[in-house]
């Protein structure tokens, strides 16, 4: 029975073709970061970007080479609620230590 | 290892992959709290080598990019073990654990070299901060790569047949955990450095 | 390690199972409950010993029973031993040993990682406690604030047992986080869907999930404590540029989270043993296993409430006061609920029940007190003095031990197959009852009228000397009447009567089967169509006295207690700053795990 279940879930299991893909994308995005450290136009908005694009990597790494998007929902919600949680301190910490003041 | 035969569940889920989503919940907090007390401390030595001065992006840009690329062998290592190839599996074990080593071959230079340029564990807050913080990481990356070798080495014994295709799994859980990681800790440590 | 099949005949089960080895390497979930059970209560009463102390000490003013170091000791022990060598493992011990029989299953998924947690946990309860050996016991609190703790401060050994110690104890608490999800999540019987587990099941579940979450941050918070004892980091170090709030952030991003952790399976006991003694179903099943999932996330949005006099500002007073007054909501309801089921229902008042009772009568009292804290400007009054002194043993020991005492008088037929003195256990309860009023009320006036924590001494002049001296009186009526809990168990061995399956005619799946249970619980593992399947028609599916075919019981092994054991080595070389005996403890871990990784051994 449980082979069963987990025999479907691995049918789904993305190709070779699929994991080089992703590695090229995660590459890219790499290469992308470090140009935008580097460019001086970037710097304003460099911590909005470089979050986002390492957000991208950091969701493309746990959906895909994790498993994540595939397999079963409470895998996801047994990951995603800690990790709320501790962007949820690291954003109060950051608050409360004056991060965010106007100076 | 132990369990030949997967257990009847109530959700029809593996006990020791349910398990390993736990701890890796868990580690979410553990380097959530690293982290968050590096960027709360970032800027606030008061003596001492800081960010811009001391940190080679380049260098850490390969050692990233040798990381991410692990990730891609460990799931082409799961990939083998669970269609029976005995020689891919063992290729990628060894890759991935090898990418490992040099990932952490990358580190051990940047400590030593930071050292030398007077970056310690003690001369001010960004020495506190960023070797506790990648430090453990690489202690994670040392475990994983322990980990990966003791798959070689079943692998090796032929031990390590579709029917094990679990435990390589979990290994790879625990691998691109680590990566994914060091991709939060690339951008916050190295690419924003505030002042 | 060798596994054993049982057979039908029941004395092929006591082979393998008698003497200290069977112990030493079982894996079986009711021996590491009945372990964690006594185990946590020799804790307690060393804990309630340093209270007694305390309380002689502070009878009278300007009392020379004890100096200021060692009154700082024992204020730091009894705060950590309560805690975590107390509560949390006496609520492990239910864990252990009631999970598994009320979801229906055989046992953990992991036994031997169970195992595991609980040498774990009594060798980090013997390495903090053998600082007294030392005459250096942790004496910076159970908070251990910044940077008193730092080396310059507390330059002893004192505070490194402290770190490391709870480092090794928060390893246990972790193990078993994961260990009881899993187990709840996937060995349930059939039928038993999640909203039909019993109320202590869902309560365990939830407190599991915020030790999950909470006990990594307590861990960095004490990794950045050893790393500036021990290597000279500046976590906490002012001159360096870092802030003293650091410690208490983290700390308390733990600690808050903590103390759900400590009240949410006693609220669970209790939410078992009020139906049983009003022969009604508990009053909104659903209502109370939501809120208790809501106050382990709005738990997570209150911290520094502990925080209010460091100057935090008033956004984040704000906020904090707000989130704090918002907790109670959730609290309330479960209140209402447990009166709700009591309204109308045939009480028992059985010695359980009393106790259940007597929990949700001192909780609103803690939790009232709780209240007048959430607001920042009255906080300011209260905070650090005998206010929250009061407060903390209303809501612990008026609430948590009174529900764990709810907990251990009803499942004790179970579990020893005798019934313990009803006459006895009543007077335990009343002299309990008696003892922690007479000692925490007055607490609350000795703080509003300004005697602050953590003094050893007092002077006459602030005129608390009577109220202190009740309080000290009532202190040793509370630590008498575990005396009488204690006779009753020594007396229950030879004169207990004998329990059936059932002496309380309860509705939840445990009842079903012999007291003391089998060693494989279930003959045959049930079916389930109830949330309450013994109260309801069919709601379980027969369970033969005996099995119908062999059952697997897994055999025993020593490689969780010998991982243990390594962890206890690398801590002692920490404390004793000798290099080899961390690497040769490390190396016997790692050891350790690979034999467990490859021991044949089938749950």
């Amino acid at each position: 029975m449980t082979e069963n279940a987990q025999s479907a879930e691995h049918n789904a299991h993305p190709s070779t073709g699929t994991y080089l893909a992703i590695a090229g994308v995660l590459t890219v995005i790499t290469l992308v970061e470090v140009g935008v450290f580097y460019v001086p136009a970037f710097q304003s908005i460099l911590a909005p970007v470089l979050l986002i694009l390492s957000g991208t990597k950091f969701a493309l790494v746990v959906m895909f080479y994790m498993h994540l998007k595939s397999d079963h929902r409470l895998f996801t919600a047994v990951f995603t609620l800690p990790l709320l949680i501790a962007i949820a301190v690291i954003v109060a910490l950051l608050f409360l230590f004056g991060a965010f003041s106007l100076n | 290892m132990t369990h030949a035969v997967a257990h009847h569940t109530s959700t029809g889920l593996d006990n020791r992959k349910l398990a390993f989503w736990l701890f890796i919940g868990s580690e979410c907090l553990l380097f959530g709290s690293l982290i968050a007390t590096y960027l709360v401390y970032e800027g606030r030595s008061v003596a001492g080598p800081t960010t811009h001065e001391i940190l080679n992006i380049p260098l850490t840009s390969i050692s990233t990019f040798d990381l991410l690329m692990s990730s891609l062998a460990m799931v082409l290592a799961l990939a083998a073990v669970a269609r029976g190839d005995r020689l891919w599996s063992r290729v990628w074990l060894a890759t991935t654990a090898l990418l490992g080593l040099v990932f952490l071959g990358f580190q051990a230079y940047e400590f030593t070299h930071f050292v030398h340029e007077g970056l310690t564990l003690q001369v001010n807050l960004f020495g506190s901060t960023f070797f506790v913080l990648t430090g453990f990481h690489g202690g994670h990356v040392f475990v994983g790569v322990v980990w990966l070798v003791t798959l070689l080495i079943r692998s090796l014994q032929g031990k390590l047949g579709p029917d094990k295709a679990l435990n390589v799994e979990i290994a790879g859980l625990y691998w691109h955990f680590v990566d994914a990681v060091w991709i939060v800790i690339f951008t916050v440590v190295y690419l924003i450095q505030r002042q | 390690m060798a596994t054993s099949v049982v057979e039908h005949v029941p004395a092929a089960a006591a082979e393998n199972r008698s003497g200290i080895w069977s112990w030493i390497t079982t894996t079986d979930h009711k021996r590491i409950g009945i372990l964690y059970g006594v185990t946590a209560f020799v804790f307690f009463l060393l804990g309630g010993l340093e209270a007694l102390i305390i309380r002689a000490q502070l009878a009278s003013p300007n009392n020379t029973l004890v100096d200021a170091d060692t009154y700082n000791q024992l204020f730091t022990m009894h705060g950590t031993t309560m805690i975590f060598l107390a509560v949390m493992p006496l609520s492990a011990a239910f864990f252990n040993y009631i999970i598994p029989l009320q979801i229906g299953a055989r046992d953990v998924a992991f036994p031997r990682l169970n195992a595991f947690s609980y040498w774990v946990f009594l060798f980090g309860g013997l390495f903090i406690n053998s600082s007294f050996l030392f005459g250096a016991a942790p004496d910076g609190g159970w908070f251990g604030y910044a940077n008193l703790t730092s080396k310059a401060y507390s330059p002893g050994l004192n505070i490194d047992f402290w770190v490391l110690g709870l480092q090794i104890l928060g390893i246990a608490s972790l193990a078993a986080g994961f260990n009881f999800v899993v187990t709840i999540v996937n060995m349930r019987a059939p039928g038993m869907r999640l909203m039909r587990m019993p109320v202590f099941t869902w309560m365990s579940l939830v407190t599991q999930f915020i030790v999950i979450t909470a006990f990594p941050v307590i861990t960095i918070a004490l990794v950045f404590l050893m790393f500036d004892r021990f290597f000279g980091t500046n976590f906490y170090n002012a001159a360096a540029g870092g802030d003293l709030l650091l410690w208490q952030h983290l700390f308390w991003l733990f600690g808050h989270p903590e103390v759900y952790i400590l009240i949410l399976p006693t609220m669970g006991m209790v939410s078992e043993v009020l139906p049983t003694f009003s022969r009604k179903p508990l009053f909104g099943y659903a209502v109370v296993v939501y809120s208790g999932v809501l106050i382990a996330i709005m738990g997570w949005g209150v911290w520094s409430h502990h925080m209010f006099a460091t100057g935090l500002g008033p956004i984040a007073d704000s906020v904090f006061g707000a989130t704090t007054m918002l907790i109670a909501i959730p609290t309330g309801v479960k209140i209402f609920n447990w009166i709700a089921t009591m309204w109308g229902g045939r009480i028992e008042l059985k010695t359980p029940m009393l106790f259940a009772i007597g929990f949700i009568a001192m909780f609103i009292i803690g939790g009232l007190s709780g209240v007048m804290h959430s607001s920042p400007p009255s906080d300011l009054q209260q905070t650090d003095t005998y206010f929250v002194v009061a407060h903390i043993h209303y809501v612990l020991v008026g609430g948590a031990i009174m529900g764990i005492f709810a907990a251990v008088y009803y499942w004790w037929p179970k579990v020893f197959g005798k019934m313990l003195h009803e006459g006895m256990g009543k007077a335990h309860w009343f002299f309990m009852l008696l003892g922690m009023n007479l000692s925490f009320f007055p607490m609350h006036f000795i703080g509003l009228l300004g005697m602050p924590r953590r003094i050893y001494t007092y002077d006459t002049a602030l005129g608390l000397d009577t109220m202190n001296l009740v309080a000290s009186i009532g202190a040793f009526i509370l630590g008498a009447s575990f005396l009488i809990f204690i006779y009753n168990v020594l007396w229950t061995r030879k004169n207990g009567q004998i329990a059936g399956k059932n002496p309380w005619n309860a509705a939840t799946l445990e009842w079903a089967i012999s007291s003391p249970p089998p060693v494989y619980n279930f003959s045959v593992l049930p079916t389930v169509s109830s949330r309450l399947p013994l109260w309801t028609e069919n709601g379980v599916s027969e369970i033969p006295d005996v099995p119908p075919e062999p059952v697997h019981v897994p055999g025993g092994t020593v490689w969780p207690i010998m991982t243990a054991t390594g962890i206890l080595a690398v801590a002692t070389g920490a404390i004793m700053h000798t290099l080899w005996i961390v690497v040769a403890g490390s190396l016997f871990v790692v050891f350790s795990i690979y034999r467990w990784a490859f021991e044949p051994f089938e749950v």
